[in-house]
């Protein structure tokens, strides 16, 4: 194994070692610090734009300007006695959403099917659920840096009631948009051609984005459409989200809010990593 | 040599309208096999009007356009089918283009039958354009359906999205030649957000500060936003014949510069 390309048995060897002697989880995972490291490098400056431009663009157009002719009622806006205060937690946690999605649709197909890295970092004493280990938790920092930028960018708009009610906001964008990456993940892991990924983006992503309460109380939806909007995983997110940040929490909902998640985040790594077993080694 | 496809020796060139025929043949027979993706684009502007038009619009009284109170789905509307024209434009002709130019080196293929570079540049065009035409006509159905059309002047709305969707789709292959990586999409957005959230969409443009509502009248999407809002109100007056022109020019001038830049990119 130290010497590169020896000989045949040598290959063998490595492709045999993983299963006795196996890695420990955080082991595997060490491993592959450097390698997200240099992505993170090569990478970063192509996601500025999406990661923080656009959220802004969003909450000064909806927020400060269409927010503008909205009445600030704590009665209609869940809380809220601005709509600025009302959209901006939501819109966090609708982005985390976006951005998890986005870090494990393509870049996960790619992995596996264009550039191949996955195929070489199963050749090496690495096993798949070290690698779904790895990239879900690059998905994690990206996840909590770009909703940390966001909401330190929106403190001083005024939008959070109490510091620790931001905090605990933070965790659970970051909490939602997990849940949205292992899910997704597993989805990538199994699915032959890109063609999904737009047909998810405009039947699950989009839909998601408008009607989960992000820009408006999901009670506008009438009674049925309420109760539809209240049951998908977003929702769950947006609203322990705008809970933390108005400080306005219900805390039976806040605790039932974010069992689902982490219930729906344990789901989808087991999805995710027997997606990509299936798929890597057979 | 260097500038004309049809210089090289071989079969004769087809004529212009021929060529986008057999170019829009193409990429039917392709997409046919994405069909699941060409259904679900009908859905993009209508789930934004249910969404913004009437889910937010309960937050808000009435709008004035033109000195009349509209309801605000009646505003939001008109504007959805202007920016979907937009962003399907857009979207045809920055990723499937650069994936094409640059993955697949579809156009060199093509290039080495009788087609030329303006064939290519008119061909995938006039198919964004088809493509769009059936959103926009779709949506304009759901806009009568839910009574937000009043007037017969909206009929021309679907001209108007069209005028749109090959203005956006001109100037963005035109821009799509000069990206290098998939990273640069990123200044796409950048454009096409800041378009989309600020051209008169949501909001009326008296809501802007004068020096932003001044730039932002010279934005293409709002001379769109607000050809199509004039046309759906029934609200048209000669002012219109400026959005007009200024998307017609905008057009012709990136479908010129496609031509130049797939000559330099392809035929050195």
């Amino acid at each position: 194994m130290s010497a590169p390309g020896t000989d045949l048995p040598g290959t063998a060897d490595t492709a045999v070692a993983p299963a006795g002697g196996g890695l420990t989880l955080a082991d595997g995972v060490r491993r592959q610090v450097d390698y997200w490291l240099v992505v993170v490098r090569r990478t970063w400056k192509g996601s500025v734009v999406s990661s923080f431009l656009s959220p802004l663009l969003y909450v000064v157009a909806m927020g400060v300007v269409l927010g503008g002719f909205i009445q600030g009622d704590p009665d209609t806006l869940e809380g809220a006695d601005s709509y600025l205060a009302f959209v901006v937690p939501g819109l966090i946690a609708a982005h985390a959403m976006q951005t998890a999605v986005s870090e494990t649709t393509y870049p996960v197909m790619g992995m596996i099917k264009w550039q191949k890295v996955y195929d070489s970092m199963l050749a090496t004493p690495l096993q798949v659920h070290h690698v779904v280990a790895a990239h879900l938790g690059f998905v994690a920092v990206r996840l909590a840096t770009t909703c940390a930028v966001y909401n330190l960018v929106m403190a001083p708009f005024g939008v959070f009631a109490t510091w620790w009610g931001a905090v605990l906001a933070f965790l659970a964008q970051v909490l939602v948009g997990m849940c949205f990456a292992t899910l997704v993940y597993g989805v990538s892991a199994r699915l032959r051609s890109e063609e999904g990924f737009g047909v998810m983006f405009r039947l699950g992503v989009f839909p998601l984005f408008l009607f989960s309460g992000a820009f408006f109380p999901v009670a506008n939806l009438g009674e049925v459409g309420a109760w539809v909007a209240r049951l998908t995983p977003l929702w769950q997110g947006v609203s322990l989200s705008r809970m933390f940040a108005l400080d306005h929490v219900t805390w039976w909902l806040a605790a039932l809010n974010a069992l689902v998640l982490v219930v729906l985040c344990v789901l989808g790594w087991f999805w995710s990593v027997s997606g990509l077993r299936r798929r890597m080694v057979s | 040599m260097t500038t004309r496809g049809g210089a090289r020796p071989g079969p004769a060139p087809l004529g212009a309208v021929q060529a986008v025929g057999l170019l829009v043949l193409r990429n039917y027979l392709t997409y046919k096999k994405a069909w699941k993706l060409y259904l679900t684009g009908f859905l993009e502007p209508f789930l934004y009007l249910l969404s913004i038009g009437i889910g937010v619009g309960q937050l808000i009284d009435t709008f004035e356009f033109n000195g009349e109170p509209i309801p605000y789905a009646e505003f939001v509307a008109p504007a959805m089918l202007a920016a979907s024209a937009m962003n399907g434009a857009l979207m045809d002709s920055t990723f499937n283009v650069f994936f094409k130019l640059r993955y697949q080196k579809l156009y060199d293929q093509m290039l080495a039958t009788p087609l030329t570079t303006a064939d290519v540049a008119r061909g995938e065009i006039a198919w964004g354009q088809l493509r769009g035409a059936s959103y926009s006509a779709a949506f304009l159905l759901v806009m009568a359906g839910m009574g937000l059309v009043h007037s017969w002047w909206a009929l021309l709305a679907l001209p108007a999205a069209l005028l749109i969707g090959f203005a956006f789709s001109a100037v963005c292959m035109a821009f799509t030649t000069y990206l290098t990586s998939w990273q640069d999409f990123e200044k796409i957005t950048l454009v096409q957000l800041p378009l989309f959230l600020f051209s008169a969409t949501f909001f009326p443009i008296t809501a802007l500060d004068p020096w932003a509502r001044w730039l932002v009248e010279v934005t293409p999407l709002y001379r769109g936003v607000v050809l199509c809002r004039e046309l759906v109100t029934g609200s048209v007056t000669s002012a219109s014949a400026i959005s007009v022109v200024y998307l017609l020019v905008m057009g012709v001038a990136g479908l010129l510069v496609v031509r130049r830049r797939l000559d330099r990119l392809l035929l050195p």
